[in-house]
Protein backbone atom coordinates (compact mmCIF):
# COMPACT_ATOMS: atom_id res chain seq x y z
CA UNK A 1 0.00 0.00 0.00
CA UNK A 2 0.78 3.02 -0.78
CA UNK A 3 2.01 5.99 1.36
CA UNK A 4 -1.35 8.44 2.72
CA UNK A 5 -2.84 10.76 0.41
CA UNK A 6 -2.31 14.62 1.87
CA UNK A 7 -4.98 16.68 1.67
CA UNK A 8 -6.17 20.07 2.32
CA UNK A 9 -9.91 21.68 2.44
CA UNK A 10 -9.90 25.44 2.77
CA UNK A 11 -13.21 26.61 2.88
CA UNK A 12 -13.47 30.12 1.61
CA UNK A 13 -17.28 32.17 0.87
CA UNK A 14 -18.82 28.56 0.13
CA UNK A 15 -16.41 27.37 -2.01
CA UNK A 16 -14.04 24.75 -0.48
CA UNK A 17 -10.56 24.59 -2.57
CA UNK A 18 -9.25 21.49 -2.29
CA UNK A 19 -5.60 20.17 -2.69
CA UNK A 20 -4.36 16.65 -3.12
CA UNK A 21 -0.99 15.81 -3.22
CA UNK A 22 -0.85 11.26 -3.50
CA UNK A 23 2.14 9.74 -3.46
CA UNK A 24 2.81 7.47 -6.41
CA UNK A 25 6.07 6.70 -8.56
CA UNK A 26 3.93 7.74 -12.03
CA UNK A 27 6.67 6.08 -13.78
CA UNK A 28 5.71 6.51 -17.27
CA UNK A 29 6.94 3.89 -19.46
CA UNK A 30 9.36 5.66 -21.63
CA UNK A 31 12.43 5.63 -18.91
CA UNK A 32 15.10 2.72 -19.81
CA UNK A 33 17.10 1.09 -16.48
CA UNK A 34 21.14 0.70 -16.12
CA UNK A 35 20.17 -2.39 -18.64
CA UNK A 36 18.70 -0.41 -21.26
CA UNK A 37 15.48 -2.21 -20.98
CA UNK A 38 11.78 0.09 -20.62
CA UNK A 39 10.90 0.53 -16.96
CA UNK A 40 7.33 -0.51 -17.35
CA UNK A 41 4.62 2.07 -17.02
CA UNK A 42 3.24 2.38 -13.44
CA UNK A 43 0.96 5.44 -13.04
CA UNK A 44 -2.95 6.61 -11.51
CA UNK A 45 -5.47 5.79 -13.91
CA UNK A 46 -8.66 6.86 -12.15
CA UNK A 47 -8.75 9.39 -9.43
CA UNK A 48 -12.29 10.15 -7.79
CA UNK A 49 -13.24 13.31 -5.59
CA UNK A 50 -16.28 12.86 -3.36
CA UNK A 51 -17.66 15.28 -0.97
CA UNK A 52 -19.92 13.69 1.93
CA UNK A 53 -19.68 10.21 -0.27
CA UNK A 54 -21.34 11.58 -3.56
CA UNK A 55 -18.77 12.19 -6.62
CA UNK A 56 -17.66 14.96 -7.81
CA UNK A 57 -15.12 15.12 -10.12
CA UNK A 58 -13.56 11.92 -11.89
CA UNK A 59 -10.20 11.75 -13.61
CA UNK A 60 -8.49 9.96 -15.89
CA UNK A 61 -4.98 9.82 -16.05
CA UNK A 62 -2.03 8.73 -17.82
CA UNK A 63 1.55 8.48 -17.44
CA UNK A 64 2.43 11.77 -18.71
CA UNK A 65 1.20 13.18 -14.89
CA UNK A 66 4.12 14.39 -12.61
CA UNK A 67 5.48 11.89 -9.87
CA UNK A 68 3.37 12.40 -6.76
CA UNK A 69 1.28 14.17 -8.13
CA UNK A 70 -0.65 17.21 -7.24
CA UNK A 71 -4.13 17.67 -8.39
CA UNK A 72 -6.32 21.28 -7.27
CA UNK A 73 -9.67 22.10 -7.67
CA UNK A 74 -12.86 23.94 -6.19
CA UNK A 75 -16.21 22.73 -4.78
CA UNK A 76 -19.31 24.91 -4.33
CA UNK A 77 -21.75 24.41 -1.88
CA UNK A 78 -19.33 22.92 0.86
CA UNK A 79 -19.80 23.23 4.30
CA UNK A 80 -17.96 23.22 7.46
CA UNK A 81 -17.75 19.78 8.35
CA UNK A 82 -17.94 17.86 5.17
CA UNK A 83 -15.98 15.41 4.18
CA UNK A 84 -13.33 14.85 1.53
CA UNK A 85 -12.21 11.24 -0.17
CA UNK A 86 -9.96 11.03 -2.43
CA UNK A 87 -9.53 7.46 -4.07
CA UNK A 88 -7.49 6.60 -6.64
CA UNK A 89 -6.25 3.09 -8.23
CA UNK A 90 -3.39 2.55 -10.57
CA UNK A 91 -2.44 0.24 -13.58
CA UNK A 92 -1.26 -2.43 -11.05
CA UNK A 93 -4.23 -2.80 -9.14
CA UNK A 94 -2.77 -1.00 -6.12
CA UNK A 95 -5.65 1.71 -4.65
CA UNK A 96 -6.04 3.73 -1.85
CA UNK A 97 -8.27 6.50 -0.12
CA UNK A 98 -7.91 9.36 2.45
CA UNK A 99 -10.31 11.43 3.64
CA UNK A 100 -10.23 15.14 5.18
CA UNK A 101 -13.10 17.04 7.11
CA UNK A 102 -13.18 21.07 5.58
CA UNK B 1 8.24 -6.76 -30.17
CA UNK B 2 5.30 -8.39 -31.88
CA UNK B 3 2.89 -5.23 -32.65
CA UNK B 4 -0.44 -7.51 -32.14
CA UNK B 5 0.78 -9.52 -28.94
CA UNK B 6 1.55 -5.95 -27.21
CA UNK B 7 -1.74 -4.82 -28.82
CA UNK B 8 -3.61 -8.27 -26.81
CA UNK B 9 -1.58 -8.21 -23.96
CA UNK B 10 -2.68 -4.17 -22.96
CA UNK B 11 -6.54 -5.04 -24.26
CA UNK B 12 -5.90 -7.79 -21.38
CA UNK B 13 -4.98 -5.48 -18.88
CA UNK B 14 -7.38 -2.62 -19.21
CA UNK B 15 -10.45 -5.66 -19.15
CA UNK B 16 -8.61 -6.47 -15.67
CA UNK B 17 -8.50 -3.08 -14.64
CA UNK B 18 -12.06 -2.21 -15.26
CA UNK B 19 -13.04 -5.74 -13.22
CA UNK B 20 -10.63 -4.35 -10.35
CA UNK B 21 -12.28 -1.23 -10.22
CA UNK B 22 -16.01 -2.57 -10.87
CA UNK B 23 -15.27 -5.03 -7.73
CA UNK B 24 -13.99 -2.03 -5.34
CA UNK B 25 -17.62 -0.36 -5.83
CA UNK B 26 -15.61 2.64 -7.33
CA UNK B 27 -18.36 2.83 -10.63
CA UNK B 28 -21.63 1.95 -8.44
CA UNK B 29 -25.00 3.78 -8.69
CA UNK B 30 -23.09 6.67 -10.55
CA UNK B 31 -25.67 6.85 -14.04
CA UNK B 32 -22.78 9.70 -14.97
CA UNK B 33 -19.56 6.80 -15.34
CA UNK B 34 -19.98 6.11 -19.37
CA UNK B 35 -15.95 7.39 -19.36
CA UNK B 36 -14.01 4.64 -18.09
CA UNK B 37 -10.46 4.49 -18.15
CA UNK B 38 -9.85 3.80 -21.71
CA UNK B 39 -6.34 2.60 -22.19
CA UNK B 40 -6.31 3.12 -26.09
CA UNK B 41 -6.85 6.62 -25.34
CA UNK B 42 -3.98 7.64 -24.00
CA UNK B 43 -1.46 5.25 -26.18
CA UNK B 44 -3.18 7.04 -29.58
CA UNK B 45 0.35 8.60 -30.61
CA UNK B 46 -0.71 11.52 -32.29
CA UNK B 47 -3.25 14.42 -32.22
CA UNK B 48 -5.23 13.67 -35.09
CA UNK B 49 -5.71 10.14 -34.12
CA UNK B 50 -6.49 11.35 -30.74
CA UNK B 51 -9.02 13.86 -31.40
CA UNK B 52 -10.63 11.31 -33.69
CA UNK B 53 -10.86 8.61 -31.06
CA UNK B 54 -12.31 11.36 -28.58
CA UNK B 55 -15.21 12.33 -31.65
CA UNK B 56 -13.68 15.61 -31.20
CA UNK B 57 -12.34 16.55 -34.32
CA UNK B 58 -14.38 19.60 -34.73
CA UNK B 59 -13.24 21.42 -31.84
CA UNK B 60 -13.58 24.72 -31.82
CA UNK B 61 -10.91 27.49 -30.87
CA UNK B 62 -11.97 29.62 -27.95
CA UNK B 63 -10.76 32.34 -25.90
CA UNK B 64 -13.19 30.99 -22.96
CA UNK B 65 -10.90 28.52 -21.65
CA UNK B 66 -7.44 29.80 -20.40
CA UNK B 67 -4.52 27.79 -19.22
CA UNK B 68 -1.83 29.26 -16.98
CA UNK B 69 1.55 27.43 -17.38
CA UNK B 70 5.03 29.03 -17.10
CA UNK B 71 5.99 30.18 -20.37
CA UNK B 72 9.63 28.19 -19.89
CA UNK B 73 9.92 25.26 -17.61
CA UNK B 74 13.22 23.83 -16.54
CA UNK B 75 12.31 20.58 -15.46
CA UNK B 76 10.36 18.87 -18.00
CA UNK B 77 9.41 16.10 -15.75
CA UNK B 78 7.10 18.40 -13.56
CA UNK B 79 4.97 21.42 -15.20
CA UNK B 80 2.38 23.33 -13.28
CA UNK B 81 -0.81 23.70 -15.45
CA UNK B 82 -3.74 25.35 -14.28
CA UNK B 83 -7.05 25.19 -16.99
CA UNK B 84 -9.80 27.27 -16.20
CA UNK B 85 -13.09 26.89 -18.52
CA UNK B 86 -15.89 30.17 -18.29
CA UNK B 87 -17.55 27.96 -20.97
CA UNK B 88 -21.12 27.63 -19.71
CA UNK B 89 -22.03 24.27 -18.80
CA UNK B 90 -18.50 22.49 -18.74
CA UNK B 91 -18.65 18.51 -18.12
CA UNK B 92 -15.10 17.09 -18.90
CA UNK B 93 -11.78 18.89 -19.49
CA UNK B 94 -9.06 17.01 -20.90
CA UNK B 95 -5.24 17.87 -21.04
CA UNK B 96 -3.10 17.33 -23.90
CA UNK B 97 0.20 17.59 -24.75
CA UNK B 98 0.87 17.59 -28.36
CA UNK B 99 4.64 16.40 -28.62
CA UNK B 100 4.25 13.95 -25.94
CA UNK B 101 4.48 10.15 -27.11
CA UNK B 102 1.17 9.73 -25.55
CA UNK B 103 -0.31 13.21 -26.25
CA UNK B 104 -3.19 12.34 -23.80
CA UNK B 105 -1.89 13.42 -20.29
CA UNK B 106 -4.91 13.52 -18.50
CA UNK B 107 -9.11 13.46 -18.75
CA UNK B 108 -11.41 15.19 -15.81
CA UNK B 109 -15.12 14.60 -15.47
CA UNK B 110 -16.57 17.06 -13.79
CA UNK B 111 -19.70 16.21 -11.60
CA UNK B 112 -21.67 18.45 -9.33
CA UNK B 113 -20.37 21.69 -7.88
CA UNK B 114 -17.21 21.61 -9.28
CA UNK B 115 -15.66 24.83 -10.53
CA UNK B 116 -13.93 23.94 -14.04
CA UNK B 117 -10.65 25.60 -12.67
CA UNK B 118 -8.21 23.00 -12.44
CA UNK B 119 -4.43 22.72 -11.51
CA UNK B 120 -2.38 19.84 -11.58
CA UNK B 121 1.39 19.21 -12.76
CA UNK B 122 2.75 17.45 -15.47
CA UNK B 123 5.38 15.95 -17.76
CA UNK B 124 6.72 17.10 -20.99
CA UNK B 125 9.11 15.44 -22.99
CA UNK B 126 10.10 18.58 -25.07
CA UNK B 127 8.95 22.13 -26.16
CA UNK B 128 5.02 21.49 -27.40
CA UNK B 129 1.83 23.07 -27.29
CA UNK B 130 0.09 22.33 -24.48
CA UNK B 131 -4.15 21.90 -25.09
CA UNK B 132 -6.85 22.12 -23.24
CA UNK B 133 -10.34 19.99 -24.20
CA UNK B 134 -13.11 21.19 -23.01
CA UNK B 135 -16.14 20.11 -23.57
CA UNK B 136 -19.27 22.21 -23.05
CA UNK B 137 -23.11 21.51 -23.18
CA UNK B 138 -22.28 18.81 -25.61
CA UNK B 139 -19.78 20.50 -27.92
CA UNK B 140 -15.69 20.20 -27.83
CA UNK B 141 -13.61 23.73 -27.78
CA UNK B 142 -9.64 23.55 -27.30
CA UNK B 143 -7.17 26.44 -26.95
CA UNK B 144 -3.75 25.96 -26.68
CA UNK B 145 -0.51 27.32 -25.06
CA UNK B 146 3.44 26.77 -25.72
CA UNK B 147 5.71 25.60 -23.42
CA UNK B 148 9.88 26.00 -23.78
CA UNK B 149 11.13 22.67 -21.89
CA UNK B 150 15.15 23.20 -21.18
CA UNK B 151 15.23 19.44 -19.38
CA UNK B 152 12.53 16.88 -21.15
CA UNK B 153 10.98 14.71 -18.08
CA UNK B 154 9.62 11.88 -19.97
CA UNK B 155 12.85 9.68 -20.76
CA UNK B 156 16.41 9.14 -18.84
Amino acid sequence: MADPTKIRGTLKDGVAEVRVLMAHEMESGQRRDAAGKLVPAWHITEVVAALNGKPVLKALWGPGISKNPFLGFRIRGAKAGDTITISWIDNRGDKRSDEVKV
Amino acid sequence: MNPSRRTGLRAAGSVGLYAALAGIGLFEGRPVSAQTFNATLFQARNLTELLRMLGATSAADSKEILITTPDIAENGAVVPVAIRSQLPRTEQISLLVEKNPDPLVASYQLLEGVEPDLNMRVKMSQTSDVIALVKADGRFHLARKEVKVTIGGCGG
